[in-house]
């Protein structure tokens, strides 16, 4: 299992923490320690800390960068125009298929970080880089970056504590001193729904800044499965199971990170089209009576399949099962009754517009 | 670690016998390996069980698996609780995270199963 697997620089960490150890993207990374539940749960109530160093990170920099880069994501990067903003946004074909979603910062002048999934490294880089012009030079940091994901209720305070001030505002990313010593970026942004900042610091620091976090008694060390649990929780989709290069934005459910207004970016022709049309299917949060609904499932209406589970778990806030499917947009409606095809039954699930969950840190 | 008085099957499961009764559940290894139980699935009381076939399925956030039967009967009470309280399973897999009660058919099926010696060097070799 191990042959051919990346390792992140906590990973001795992860192993003295008895974590239990799994294939992704790549690496060999912990999918959860405690156990899932629990882990949740932290994030929820406490904080908790994520291993997320194997996710990629770009530097684009020069005079033509702004352009070059707004012509390559769906979103308006005028609305980080201010220094130290940050952006969510898809990244398109031609197709309009989405490559990858990913964040962009404005670091600097005539700068931009960009931290994308860790499964799309590789074609992300060469895709930016390949739509920039020369003189926009472009840089993958991966891997001398390393990325640590501390999110909920409690995390703010202690990040104050620790770089001795309050950490950016929601969305927007600057530089700190973790216990006076180690240099870091942090972002407050997160893939959790709870408050809490995402730290950039040097790959040989990220060892220090994950035992100074796990210090504290009140920061659980959590892995993959609670990172999944957690996000869906959001209805934030997962590039690779909710969405891909197959697949369009609007019928993605992120029309609301598509600017057509900006002018013309890659596939944004095409995008404009379906938007006018309509999408004939569209990614929908079902919520689930009984059972666990899992990626592949049957999504039945009136006994006919009509979707297939995308992304599903159990809800460890509610506990109960919870998915995304892509359905006919005529079925898309909050409300709607369908079913899921779990294994051997069939369970009834309900058309939910997400988040499944709305009462946290970040809601509050 | 695991109980003396009990029997163990490769499927990481125990069986404690009482007279033609035989309670069944799945040993500590068992709920460790797959986390926290979300959802049992079992059979009614009445149905009948046969040694090594499928007769209902557990599952964590991350994994569902199958339970085989140990041995064959007929099911004479199963574990409501765990409807409401899967997680006993976790906590108390020999005690309260019990699943089925069964009358056996064949007690001679009992000699096939695992001593709690043999169940721990079972473990240890599959590991």
């Amino acid at each position: 299992m191990t042959e051919g697997l990346s390792r992140t620089p906590l990973y001795e960490e992860h192993l003295a923490l008895g974590a239990r150890m799994v294939p992704f993207a790549g690496f060999e990374m912990p999918v959860q320690y405690a156990g899932i539940i629990d882990e949740h749960r932290a994030v929820r109530s406490s904080a908790g800390i994520f291993d997320v160093c194997h996710m990629a990170e770009f530097r684009v920099f020069g005079f033509e960068a702004f352009d070059a880069l707004q012509r390559i994501v769906s979103n308006d990067l005028h609305k980080i125009d201010e220094m130290g903003k940050a952006v969510y946004t898809v990244m398109c074909d031609e197709t309009g298929g989405i490559i990858d979603d990913l964040i962009v910062y404005h670091t600097g002048d005539l700068e931009y970080l960009i931290i994308a999934n860790a499964s799309n490294r590789a074609v992300d880089a060469a895709w930016i880089a390949a739509h920039l012009p020369e003189e926009v030079e472009f840089v993958d940091e991966s891997d001398r970056t390393g990325l640590i994901a501390f999110q909920g209720p409690e995390a703010v305070r202690i990040i104050t504590e620790l770089t001795g001030e309050e950490p950016p505002a929601r969305f927007r990313i600057a530089e700190a001193r973790l216990d006076g010593s180690i240099p870091v970026l942090l972002a407050r942004t997160g893939y959790t729904g709870e408050d809490g900042v995402e730290i950039l610091c040097a790959t040989s620091d990220a060892p220090a800044v994950w035992k100074l976090l796990l210090s504290y008694p009140e920061i659980a060390p959590c892995g993959l499965g609670a990172r999944d649990t957690l996000r869906l929780e959001m209805g934030y989709p997962l590039h690779g199971t909710d969405m891909d290069r197959s697949i369009d934005p609007i019928s993605a459910g992120l029309s609301w990170v598509v600017s057509l207004k900006k002018g013309e970016f890659i596939g944004s022709d095409v995008l404009a089209k379906i938007k006018e049309a309509g999408p004939e299917r569209r990614l929908v949060g079902l919520t689930v009576s009984e059972g666990v609904p899992r990626h592949g499932y049957p999504v039945l209406h009136e006994g006919v399949e009509v979707g297939t589970v995308a992304s599903g778990t159990f809800s460890p806030t509610l506990e109960h099962g919870i998915a995304t499917a892509y359905i006919p947009s005529a079925l898309a409606e909050p409300g709607t009754c369908l079913e899921i095809v779990v294994r051997r039954k069939t369970v009834s699930a309900v058309v939910t517009r997400p988040p499944f969950v709305t009462a946290t840190s970040l809601s509050a | 670690m695991n109980p003396a008085d009990l029997r163990y099957d490769k499927e990481h499961e125990w069986v404690r016998v009482e007279g033609d009764t035989a309670t069944i559940g799945i040993s500590d290894f068992a709920q460790d390996q797959l986390g926290e139980v979300v959802y049992v699935d079992l059979p009614s009381v009445g149905d009948e069980l046969a040694a090594g076939e499928t007769f209902g399925e557990i599952e964590s956030v991350k994994s569902v698996s199958e339970l085989f039967a140990p041995l064959s009967g007929t099911i004479l009470e199963i574990n409501d609780e765990l409807g409401t309280s899967p997680e006993s399973i976790n906590s108390d897999p020999y005690g309260a995270g019990w699943m089925v009660k069964l009358t056996l058919s064949d007690a001679g099926q009992l000699e096939s199963l695992m001593s709690a010696d043999e169940y721990e060097s079972f473990v240890a070799n599959e590991a």
